[in-house]
């Protein structure tokens, strides 16, 4: 479990100094302008950050930490939820700048802002006022403390508000507050910048033209959520740091959610998450799935139920039946030769994870230039295409090696160049090797070059030679050799050197991009079971709500409840024949009829020997199990009481779900 | 048309009186049960005949056609020996019904037959169909009406050898007499019925009255073969014992065979038409008293409960995730719970077991007082021991943030069954509960019921939220959830109401507990006036004066206040300016209230 929370916090940290990097650009940008505000206009920057709310809070977090440091100690973020009125948000205004006042100068007179925080009338005059005995006292009070925060801030520091959702501001208060604010911005030095989600156009039509004119509106768009996702995948999964790996199911879904859901990058991360715990706390043999170091200790000393548990693995099983007779009886009774046989085996598979990553670079430098992307466009992709099965055997690759045959030299050079770059940074040692090759490669398609500069030559001799002869049969003779050398040298120089290029790296994911269910012991570290996944994240309440009352014996196994088709049987629970009944109504429903109905069900699954002294005086007790039934369904929200008829009930769904 | 007539004619014409009188005797007191004995028989003989002459052509012509149908069904009866009557129960459309309550009560006929049911009437569906395509809407009446008197004579006239198969051959003659038919009825009698049928009142009350009413006359009849189960079973069939218009008739048809292609379609037929078919008939027409809650909770206890076992069953298979559960609390997930049957109990375990010696706060979101700030000012108060009030929830949930931000060790589960019940289901609620769930040493577990429960929350909340959904689905009654709920079907108890008000009342002196009662009183006698806008003040001063309650203007008044502060009266102004008074309270519980008041007194 430590390393569970390890991992969570390398995966924050990595988001954030992602976010944080995405930033300097419009940091620098925000510096420049705000010195320039001298007119009446407002300095804003609406900051278009795209659908995935979810990811704002952090990206703003960052932001104005950033903002913090390097240019102005105060910032307030203002979101909409907590500012229903301009009063309330002058308040939270107040009090975030007052705050952050103590914050970064930590002076010792706080009784002066406890007097501030009391303060229940809070206005524009009065945040004023505060600004101008702040920056006085800093240049009066404090001329050493001074020189060390004019140093990183400038004289008289921008206040900065940041509207975390424009879009759910209130109008009146945003205009409210743009207006007084910009009567008073000789004296404060104010910055607005707005967190926008859907587009840049939102501005002018939430704020009427008199108003956005008073504000100097520059634009910066963030990041697509996409460039988030492949930055974090880039870290998380394609990298050996991590030791804990999806399998191709679980991406599938988690990028599926991504892409068709909410686009929020938190989201993924926390499935990923959720992975993680899932898959230490179903699968007993992930204690391995660490550090290879920690994992060689570990797997010494495993306890016996713990060898058993690795016995009992598919993947071990399969590893067992292909050696020797005498091995697989060692390797099934002896813990202490398992063990080591496990280290070994763990090893491969780190060699293996390593090897992999750098192959799949390498081939997606290729895949990914090729002209219609028949393996994907995103390294995620195929990613997920090797880890779905072996991926040379499936068409989209034969294409795409197709492909690779016909790409021109200048590509095929520069590719190759990053293959060597992607190999040399990586740590395998077989790749030595390797990369000799491809150099070599290199040096051919040099020499390649230099002698289609003397073949041009030639050519161009030939050419001449051509010329002089006049002879009719000759020069029949000499064009048909100069045809035939022409194709032959093709073939022999560039092509035949491209096509050897395309069989190495060919050969090269046949060698290291074997999927991992087929590597033994894959099941420590990779987590496969999507199903759990999708139902914890993306669950669909309504569906389970419609089985359960549509067919009751999925849930309870009872074989009189076993149906066949769309009926169910008469022996359902009360509320499943209720909402049975209530599915062929219309918009309203009259109780009585439906009262009657039900109670004609259940007399007959009673029985029909049951002796029913009159049909219209329902027995008591099914009046009380219609009345449950009933009052069930409308806690569920099926049905809502009606007022247009007496005794008649309102539905709220239609058709027939 | 005469031939078949024929055949049976005498035996037809003994029986078919008697159903005219049925009919009568329903059409002239419904709550009368038909009493029939061989004297009347006879009576009813000699009075068909006497009909017979004085009616008109048509009539004579109808009744003949009646007499065809039997005939025919006489005819047919020995083939449909074997099929079941519920079987033709499921073809006919109920009275001035809508189609949809029709389809309930054909499903629930359906549901209720014995499994290996055959469906032998299908065929003599399409030709009723067509046969009613040229009918007006008042020949369907008159047809029903001909239809029933068919009925009734049928079950007078059954014996053992024709069970009640005839139904079904019924509905055939029926259509294609209905072919011949044309709408030149000018009949009186039936035209008289027809009005009765067409006013809302006792007759289409019920069917099953009318069910109740055949069954009593084969008892009469001394034919004790024909079990009252099997015309118990026959009600739904009954039910339906009518006709719709055509049109619609094809409709529900078309819609059922392909639901799923035009669901959209669906939609708007349902919701176009801003009128709504249904039957009319109300619950108190069913003589049966409104359970009250209390009684309504002894029922259902004595009541078994369905699949014991199997429900136990899936409530280990929850329980079993129970560590699971705690691990990703830990963790900084948020667990909601959903699926059918009540989860109150399941973590009602889950705390028993898990949370014994942890703090924890259990919500009861069901209950119809929980708000927000009680959640909050309950965490502050019970868990942060914190004296002292908050302006508003949001400085509460910034204080409570706080407080477990500067002290880690702190640590509360919160339990909240039902997290979308009407309470907490609004924005800032939720809003609020979010934000204090997102909180890392705040642990929270919920429940939802709602089928829309997932449309409360938006991206920004179900991130703050980060919940983990879990299916649990239980299928045990939900007892306690909807113990608080309003259902139409349980009687408005009112005790609490009447409590406070006798209460209240008791409290008071005497002439201002003769003002209240007066008001009472002038409230229950124009309590079947719809428009009644209560009493004005001018009239209830003089009334007051009178009884010597009151002796000025002024007194009243102040005696209105004390009532208006109590909230024993509302006061509104109508259109003329005048002050009306009304108390607000159901009439059941004034006529109680009254009730008792007269016994004091």
């Amino acid at each position: 479990q430590q390393i569970q929370e390890d991992l969570n916090k390398q995966l924050f940290d990595n988001l954030v100094s992602f976010l944080r990097q995405s930033h300097p650009e419009f940091q620098g940008k925000t510096t420049e302008w705000t010195w320039r505000m001298k007119t009446r206009e407002i300095p804003t920057a609406a900051l278009v950050l795209g659908v995935n709310v979810t990811d704002h809070d952090l990206t703003f977090r960052s932001l104005s930490e950033v903002l913090q440091n390097n240019i102005t100690p105060y910032i307030a973020l203002l979101e909409a939820k907590d500012c229903p009125g301009i009063k309330n948000l002058m308040q939270k205004l107040m009090g975030q700048l007052m705050n952050c006042y103590i914050d970064v100068d930590s002076l010792e007179d706080e009784d002066y802002v406890q007097v501030s925080q009391r303060r229940i009338r809070c206005s524009m005059t009065s945040l004023i006022k505060w600004y101008e005995s702040v920056t006085k006292k800093k240049d009066s009070e404090t001329p050493s403390k001074k020189r060390t925060t004019s140093s990183r801030h400038l004289q008289s520091p921008p206040v900065v508000v940041i509207f975390k959702d424009m879009e759910s501001f209130t109008t009146k208060v945003l205009q409210d507050f743009i207006v007084i604010s910009s009567q008073h911005i000789h004296e404060l030095p104010l910055v607005l910048i707005f967190g926008i989600a859907t587009s840049p156009m939102i501005i002018h039509s939430l704020l009427p033209h008199s108003v956005s004119s008073l504000l100097c509106i520059e634009l910066f768009q963030s990041l697509s959520c996409k460039e988030h996702l492949s930055t974090i995948i880039d870290k998380l999964l394609l990298t050996t740091q991590l030791p804990f790996k999806l399998g191709e199911k679980v991406l599938q879904v988690l990028i599926n959610i991504f892409l068709y859901h909410d686009f929020a990058v938190q989201n993924f991360i926390k499935g990923f998450q959720l992975c993680i715990v899932e898959h230490f706390y179903s699968q007993p043999v992930s204690v391995l799935c660490c550090q290879l170091v920690d994992a060689k200790k570990r797997a010494n000393s495993l306890s016996h139920d713990q060898c058993e548990n690795i016995r009992r693995l598919p993947s071990f099983r399969r590893y067992v039946e292909n050696q020797v007779s005498e091995k697989q009886i060692t390797l099934l009774t002896e813990d202490n030769f398992l063990k080591e046989t496990v280290q070994k085996l763990l090893e491969d598979l780190h060699v293996y994870h390593e090897n992999y990553i750098s192959v799949l670079r390498c081939l997606h430098v290729f895949t990914s230039s090729l002209p219609k992307y028949p393996l994907g466009k995103q390294i995620r992709e195929l990613h997920c295409a090797c880890l779905e099965n072996r991926v040379w055997e499936t068409e989209e690759y034969e294409s795409s090696l197709q492909l690779a045959r016909m790409l021109n030299k200048s590509d095929l050079v520069t590719m190759l160049q990053q293959c060597v770059e992607i190999f040399v940074s990586s740590s395998g040692k077989e790749f030595d090797k390797t990369v000799e090759k491809l150099k070599e490669f290199l040096t051919q398609f040099q020499k390649l070059e230099e002698e289609a500069f003397q073949e041009h030559d030639v050519s161009v001799s030939s050419q001449k030679e051509l010329q002089k002869k006049t002879d009719l049969y000759h020069l029949q003779k000499t064009l048909l050799e100069f045809k035939e050398s022409r194709r032959s040298k093709k073939l022999t120089k560039f092509e035949t050197l491209r096509f050897e290029v395309v069989d190495y790296i060919d050969s090269l994911v046949r060698n290291y991009l074997v999927p991992a269910d087929h590597k033994t012991l894959h099941e420590v570290v990779y987590f496969n079971t999507a199903s759990v996944l999708r139902e914890h994240l993306n669950a669909a309440p309504r569906i389970a709500l419609h089985t359960a009352l549509n067919n009751p014996y999925c849930y309870l196994k009872n074989q009189t409840l076993k149906s066949d088709g769309g009926s169910i049987s008469n022996k359902a629970p009360d509320i499943c024949i209720a909402y049975k009944l209530h599915l062929e109504c219309g918009r309203l429903i009259n109780l009585v009829d439906w009262l009657e109905a039900f109670s004609t069900v259940v007399t007959s699954a009673e029985g029909p020997n049951a002796d029913v002294p009159s049909s219209d005086q329902v027995d008591d007790i099914i009046h009380a199990r219609f009345i449950r039934a009933v009052s069930e369904l409308e806690l569920l929200g099926f049905i809502k009481p009606s007022k247009q008829k007496t005794d008649h009930v309102a539905r709220l769904t239609w058709g027939a779900c | 048309m005469s031939q078949p007539e024929g055949h049976s004619s005498g035996a037809l014409e003994v029986k078919f009186v008697p159903d005219e009188e049925v009919l009568k005797h329903i059409a002239d007191d419904a709550g009368i049960k038909v009493r029939k004995d061989k004297t009347q028989l006879t009576a009813g003989v000699k009075r068909f005949v006497k009909k017979l002459e004085n009616i008109s052509d048509n009539e004579a012509q109808e009744i003949l056609e009646e007499n065809n149908y039997v005939a025919a069904l006489g005819i047919c009866a020995q083939d449909l020996m074997e099929n079941g009557s519920s079987v033709s129960g499921g073809e006919v459309y109920s009275f001035q019904t809508a189609k949809r309550s029709s389809k309930m009560a054909e499903l629930a006929s359906e549901l209720a037959q014995t499994p290996g049911q055959t469906v032998a009437s299908d065929h003599s569906e399409c030709p009723e169909k067509t046969a009613k395509t040229p009918q007006s809407s008042s020949n369907f009446l008159w047809a029903e009406i001909a239809w029933k008197c068919n009925l009734i004579l049928l079950f007078a006239w059954q014996r053992a050898v024709f069970r009640r198969y005839i139904f079904l051959l019924l509905m055939h003659v029926f259509s294609l007499l209905l072919q011949s038919k044309k709408k030149e009825f000018v009949s009186t009698t039936p035209y008289r019925l027809r009005k009765r049928l067409a006013a809302p009142d006792p007759y289409l009350e019920s069917e099953s009255e009318y069910s109740a009413s055949c069954s009593e006359e084969e008892g009469e009849e001394d034919h004790k073969e024909v079990s009252s189960v099997l015309s118990d079973q026959k009600t739904p069939a009954k039910t339906k014992a009518a006709s719709t218009p055509p049109s619609r008739n094809t409709l529900a048809k078309k819609t059922r065979e392909d639901k799923m292609s035009n669901l959209v379609e669906e939609y708007f037929e349902a919701h176009s038409s801003s009128k709504v078919l249904t039957s009319d008939r109300t619950l108190q027409k069913l003589r049966k008293r409104r359970l009250n809650q209390q009684t309504l909770h002894d029922l259902l206890k004595k009541a078994p409960l369905a699949y014991a076992a199997e429900i136990k069953e899936l409530n280990q298979q929850h329980e079993s995730l129970f560590s699971k559960w705690m691990l990703q609390l830990h963790l900084g997930f948020n667990i909601v719970l959903y699926g059918l049957g009540s989860k109150h109990d399941l973590l009602e375990k889950f705390r028993t077991s898990m949370l014994q010696d942890s703090v924890h706060l259990v919500v009861n979101g069901y209950f119809p007082s929980i708000t927000v700030r009680s959640i909050l000012s309950s965490i502050t108060e019970e868990v942060l021991d914190h004296i002292g009030t908050f302006r508003s929830p949001l400085d509460q949930l910034e204080f409570i943030i706080r407080r477990f931000k500067e002290d880690p060790s702190l640590e509360l589960y919160v339990l909240i069954h039902n997290l979308d019940s009407q309470m907490l289901r609004g924005e800032r609620s939720q809003q609020i509960l979010a934000q204090l769930s997102s909180l890392p040493s705040i642990y929270l577990i919920a429940s939802v019921d709602h089928i829309n429960a997932p449309l409360m929350w938006d991206q920004a909340k179900l991130s703050l939220y980060n919940w983990l959904w879990y299916e649990t689905t239980t299928f045990s009654p939900y007892v306690e959830e909807t113990s608080y709920e309003n259902s139409l079907l349980v009687q408005q108890s009112g005790s609490l109401a009447l409590s406070s008000l006798t209460h209240v009342l008791h409290s008071l002196t005497l002439n201002a507990r003769g003002i209240f009662r007066l008001l009472a009183r002038y409230q229950m006698e124009n309590k079947d006036n719809p428009s009644y806008p209560g009493l004005s003040f001018h009239d209830f001063y003089q009334q007051c004066r009178e009884a010597f309650l009151v002796n000025s203007d002024l007194t009243l008044r102040a005696q209105l206040t004390e009532f208006r502060d109590h909230k024993l009266i509302r006061t509104k102004r109508g259109a003329d300016g005048v002050e009306y008074l009304l108390i607000p309270v159901d009439d059941s519980t004034l006529a109680d209230f009254l009730e008792k008041e007269d016994e004091d007194v």
